[in-house]
């Protein structure tokens, strides 16, 4: 396997930060390195900040009172 | 003081306490709706069913409060509730990928899309600027449900690959492999909608 095999295998543990210490710096290292896959890298995280941002799409206003309603508690009684 | 009523004081004491750890319940379950309701969006393909699979989430959720243990991640337990829901709902009647030898589909897809340099065009500011947001959630629609799943609960849902492992009662292996394979075939579409 030559190294930019296994950096495409850490690089998306590396992105989504589910790496080891000695996971991170063996894909650090080779991100130094290799021009290839440090555009690989750029573009993978580019692309999961637009996906992050692009594809959330916010609750609808009236949506949380009528979660509200499905409490089996009264808000009010907390404070007791 | 007689004994019957330290039990009772006891019992009364316990009552109270239950109630209270069940308003906090319910109050911390609220504040994560919003984060909730962001996969279900993605998981169902109307803001109408969203909206109905996180109320039901929350119905069962209030109902079976007691299963939840403190101090663990609630909007996790959550998701697995939304999940579980969602699989009910007879959304699975399709063919579930990990099964069935989707691999050269799959790859001729991602060898096409590097072939055509699609990370290259898609690397320009320009062109992903010019990706709507349709065509994003167009893309995570169109993957097969069991690789939509994950895609959406670790980039969109922010869940580690071990919370997303519980969440949809898979291996950490599979949850990986399916994230690769998923992510691969969304790039392989947006390349396609970025050339078109």
């Amino acid at each position: 396997m030559s190294d930019c095999d296994k950096c495409e295998e850490l690089l998306q543990g590396y992105l989504d930060r589910e790496l080891s210490s000695e996971e991170v710096a063996v894909a650090e290292m080779h991100l130094e390195g290799c021009d290839y896959c440090r555009r690989r890298y750029r573009f993978e995280a580019s692309l999961r900040q637009y996906v992050r941002t692009t594809a959330a799409e916010r609750m609808p206003p009236g949506l949380m009172a009528k979660l509200a309603q499905l409490r089996t508690t009264d808000p009010g009684s907390a404070s007791i | 003081m007689g004994e019957p009523e330290t039990a009772e004081s006891d019992g009364a004491r316990r009552v109270a306490m239950e109630a209270r750890d069940r308003v906090r319940f319910e109050e911390e379950a609220l504040a994560l709706a919003d984060q909730v309701y962001r996969v279900a969006r993605r998981f169902v393909s109307t803001r109408e069913e969203a909206e109905d699979l996180v109320q039901d989430t929350y119905a069962r959720a209030f109902r079976s409060w007691q299963s939840y243990t403190p101090g663990t991640n609630l909007r996790a337990w959550l998701l697995r509730i939304l999940t579980n829901l969602n699989v009910d709902r007879g959304r699975r009647l399709q063919r579930r990928p990990d099964e069935t030898p989707l691999e050269e589909h799959d790859y001729y897809l991602a060898n096409s899309f590097a072939e055509s340099g699609g990370e290259q065009v898609l690397e320009q500011d320009r062109v992903v600027e010019r990706l709507s947001q349709d065509s994003i959630v167009t893309a995570l629609s169109a993957l097969p449900d069991d690789f939509r799943d994950v895609v959406v609960l670790v980039d969109i849902g922010d869940f580690s690959y071990a919370d997303a492992a519980q969440i949809l009662d898979i291996p950490l292996g599979t949850v990986m492999s399916r994230l690769h394979r998923g992510r691969r075939l969304l790039k392989a579409r947006l390349a396609e909608e970025a050339a078109a």
